[in-house]
């Protein structure tokens, strides 16, 4: 058994990896069938002559930045405040909201807000979409924070506590700045899945708020177009490479790593 | 409690109270209402819907949606142990090997649910790369069926089990599996009796963190199975959308909350650990 | 003399044990005290009530006559050296040393800066002022702990083993340089450790502490001649226990022939000697299987395994404890 593990795991990271792989060739591919016929960046200028994808573009990223932004701030302070003290009704709440099919959480969300604008006078849009984006973002956040600050030295609180420091002064001089990493990781995480999100954005979203995933998923239904196979190229790459340096800013941080 | 503390977590309270529990509360109302002339809801109050989620006609939809779980969900961890077990017995590429399997997983699931239709396809990679090799002569129906769906659930979800199967796997002390050869257990006799015995949390915790969300898939059936393999996610999705029947609709995603609620129970303190 | 700080039957317990028991204490201004005690004894929780991380079960706390019990760290004047430093790792060493006085908004700018420099002048550290704590070494980031906290001259400094970070030899010209320090500023210390030997040569007054209670304060040379109790003389230095009297190797004599009967001596067997550099420990055991380990000076040794001595001291180097020891 030890003996075929290696080889195992290579077929494992084939399976991972050559879908992708594979669909990041044909993107290139000079012709719209499923047969190589020479290279061509066609595709990828296609892309960004498109105009209705550009549109979905702008909106995923107003959205994707908005939840992120408000996700990481509240994120972050329920974080924190949970490492000083555990509450177990928030925490229980927060692993709840994770482990909530998106389905569902998406047409509670629908019914949620078609209820509300009986009373006001509102309709579905950008805005519901970023509410929708804050609610699933936010456990992502107090995840990698709470990771963060788990070795995080609480002696440093203690220094400043001792020098003067109240306890937001604390947070603000102390805390933030050397977890910084973790929080820009955490945003990194947050902007991600809130970019890639199709299921509950779909159901939320108003008429003028159509994003990317919701473009791709209509071609995507359509039939194999080689412009989603260069669209989808570059959001694996963007946020591939997003995630790299979150990763890279998560080990960083927590204090540790920077005392010799 | 300090004043600071209550600023800290009354946002977060707020939007879990308003975004996560009243949604859900709505949903509990309206699954006792009746479905509205166009659409939503209206009284009287009823139990009906209820009724409806037992017909024969829903619990094929139901029971395929449990089975294609539980299939997913065993692969999952026939797939992930090898994985999660060569991952840590690695000596030097640990984190980065266990990033590798992750790093997909944090990327767009739409667009790698995608990827595998480009190659499924009639017209994808796999059937015309046969067709012109002449070894078939019509499209294989390699998409739009079960296994199509089971195939991109286990593709979307390994990372869920290799990651909690690692964790414990990781602990574990590599000279137990040398002293099993050492007493003459073969390789698959100290698998049976060592590791996994030794991993029993992390394979319970990772087969629910797979089963729940294949349960409550929605656009792996939705894009990969076509409109045959129908699941619970799809029913719901529905029900809201163009058959507008959300009395009903709310009364399936409750059902699919309370079998949520008993698994997050069920995984308790672990699960608390896990955030 | 009025006490800088005084513990009033200060007592914390935890839901499995007691760490610090009835604890009572006054420090003079500009004293150097010294806590000391094996680990888990309670010296670092009685630091940390002083401190205020932590909240007493009972008892109190005065700093100069005023009750600082309830009051939270940052409203107490009082500052620690940490034995991590806890030095901020995002901040320059000026903006280490410069973070109280920001915090306190008691000065303006340029005093800030200004006091900031002095700090830095007394520890010898002018020039490193805009490095980063991961760019000094270790000696210097002691340094830049001891400004931080005592550019606030405060009215105690607390310092919590803060020398036990640093290697052995910089450790010993550390202690030197604490103890000239604390001379100059003339702010009163509070010293926890667990190294007997720098309690002993640094303190004006210490306290030896043992299972969470104060075994017995008074001045090194007090403590080390007379200690109270057992433990206190075996914590701060070798004892010979000879027929229920104890002696300390460096007051035991060994000689070959008997000392005469004006002194109380004992026949024993040289069992070996320990080089020690700058003195000979002389290991000896006597009839009754006791061991006896006598202190000589290098050039006045001239035992040999096997040989039969006599071991002998003056009554007046004598340990006595109360009988309920």
């Amino acid at each position: 058994m030890k003996r075929f593990l290696p080889e195992y795991a290579a077929a494992a990271y084939l399976f991972l990896y050559s879908p992708l792989v594979v669909l990041g060739i044909f993107s290139f591919n000079s012709s719209k069938v499923a047969i190589w016929r020479g290279f061509t960046w066609d595709w990828y200028i296609r892309v960004f002559q498109n105009s209705a994808l550009l549109d979905a573009t702008l909106n995923s990223l107003i959205i994707a930045c908005a939840a992120t932004l408000v996700s990481t701030i509240i994120g972050t302070l329920a974080g924190y405040a949970l490492w000083k003290k555990r509450s177990p009704i928030l925490t229980n709440s927060l692993y709840l909201s994770l482990m909530t099919p998106e389905i569902v959480a998406g047409v509670s969300l629908l019914a949620f807000f078609e209820w509300l604008f009986r009373f006001l006078h509102v309709q579905l849009g950008m805005h519901t979409v970023i509410l929708a984006h804050v609610s699933f973002c936010l456990v992502y956040v107090v995840i990698v924070i709470l990771a963060r600050l788990r070795t995080f030295d609480s002696s440093f609180e203690e220094a400043a506590l001792d020098l003067g420091a109240t306890e937001w002064q604390v947070f603000r001089y102390v805390t933030v700045p050397m977890l910084l990493p973790g929080i820009i990781a955490a945003a990194l995480l947050c902007f991600t899945v809130s970019f890639d999100d199709y299921v509950i954005t779909s159901l939320v979203a108003g008429v003028n708020s159509e994003t990317l995933p919701m473009v791709i998923y209509a071609m995507a239904r359509k039939g194999v177009s080689p412009e989603v196979n260069a669209l989808s190229v570059m959001i694996t790459v963007g946020l591939g490479v997003l995630i790299l340096l979150a990763g890279r800013l998560e080990q960083r941080s927590g204090g540790k790593a920077r005392r010799p | 409690m300090s004043r600071l503390r209550i600023a800290f977590l009354t946002p977060t309270a707020a939007v879990m109270g308003l975004l996560f529990f009243a949604p859900l509360l709505i949903v509990f109302a309206y699954s006792f209402l009746t479905r509205g002339a166009y659409g939503g809801v209206m009284r009287p109050w009823t139990l009906e819907a209820y009724d409806r989620v037992f017909d024969p006609l829903y619990g094929h939809i139901l029971w395929r949606s449990l089975w294609i779980a539980a299939v997913s969900t065993f692969l999952c961890l026939a797939l992930g142990l090898p994985l999660a077990l060569y991952i840590a017995r690695s000596a030097s590429y640990k984190t980065l090997l266990l990033n590798l399997v992750m790093l997909p997983f944090w990327t767009s699931f739409l667009i790698r649910t995608y990827a595998w239709m480009f190659l499924l396809r009639d017209t994808g990679l796999i059937n015309t790369a046969l067709e012109s090799l002449h070894l078939i002569r019509a499209p294989f129906p390699l998409l739009f069926n079960s296994g199509a769906v089971i195939l991109g659930l286990v593709y979307g979800y390994l990372p869920f089990m290799v990651l909690p199967l690692y964790a414990t796997l990781e602990k574990l002390d590599p000279s137990l599996l040398d002293a099993a050869a050492d007493l003459g257990a073969s390789p698959g006799i100290s698998l049976w009796r060592v590791i996994i015995p030794l991993s029993k949390s992390g394979m319970i915790a990772g087969c629910l963190l797979v089963f729940i969300p294949c349960l409550g898939a929605f656009l792996t059936p939705d894009l990969m199975g076509g409109g045959k393999t129908v699941m619970i996610g799809n029913l719901v999705q529905n029900q809201f959308t163009t058959a507008r029947d959300w009395p009903f609709g709310a009364a399936i995603s409750l059902w699919l909350m309370v079998l949520v609620l008993f698994v997050t129970a069920f995984l308790g303190r672990k699960g608390e650990e896990l955030i | 003399m009025e006490s800088v700080l005084e513990l009033r039957d200060l007592t914390k317990h935890y839901p499995t044990h007691q760490a610090v028991n009835c604890i009572s204490l006054c420090i003079k201004p500009g004293e150097f005290f010294s806590l000391v005690g094996p680990s888990g004894c309670g010296k670092t929780t009685t630091l940390r009530l002083i401190a205020g991380f932590e909240a007493p079960t009972s008892g109190e706390i005065l700093l100069n006559g005023n009750s600082v019990t309830s009051l939270p760290p940052y409203r107490r004047d009082v500052n620690t050296v940490f034995q991590s430093y806890a030095l901020f790792p995002h901040l320059t060493v000026v903006q280490n040393v410069a973070f109280g006085l920001e915090r306190r908004r008691r000065e303006s700018k340029i005093e800030i800066r200004e006091k900031v420099k002095r700090a830095l002048a007394l520890v010898q550290l002018s020039g490193k002022e805009s490095r980063l704590p991961s760019q000094i070494s270790g000696g210097e980031r002691q340094r830049v702990a001891l400004a931080r906290s005592l550019v606030l001259e405060p009215q105690v400094l607390l310092l919590d083993e803060p020398l036990s970070a640093l290697d052995p030899k910089l450790r010993k010209q550390m202690r030197g340089e604490l103890k000239s320090l604390q001379r100059r500023v003339g702010i009163a210390f509070l010293f926890v450790t667990h190294d007997q030997e720098e309690a002993l040569s640094l303190s004006d007054r210490m306290a030896v502490m043992n299972g969470g209670r104060l075994e017995q304060i008074g001045a090194p040379r007090e403590l080390y001649q007379q200690p109270k109790s057992r433990f206190a003389a075996e914590f701060l230095g070798e004892v010979n226990w000879i027929n229920g009297t104890g002696v300390r190797p460096e007051a035991t004599r060994i000689s070959s022939n008997s000392p005469g009967d004006s002194v109380s001596s004992f026949t024993a067997v040289v069992e070996g000697s320990t080089f020690l550099g700058d003195c000979v420990h002389v290991q000896t055991r006597l009839p009754d299987g006791a061991q006896c380990t006598a202190e000589l000076r290098r050039q006045e040794c001239p035992f040999r395994t096997g040989d039969p001595v006599y071991v002998w001291w003056h009554a007046s180097d004598e340990l006595h404890f109360p009988i309920n020891d």
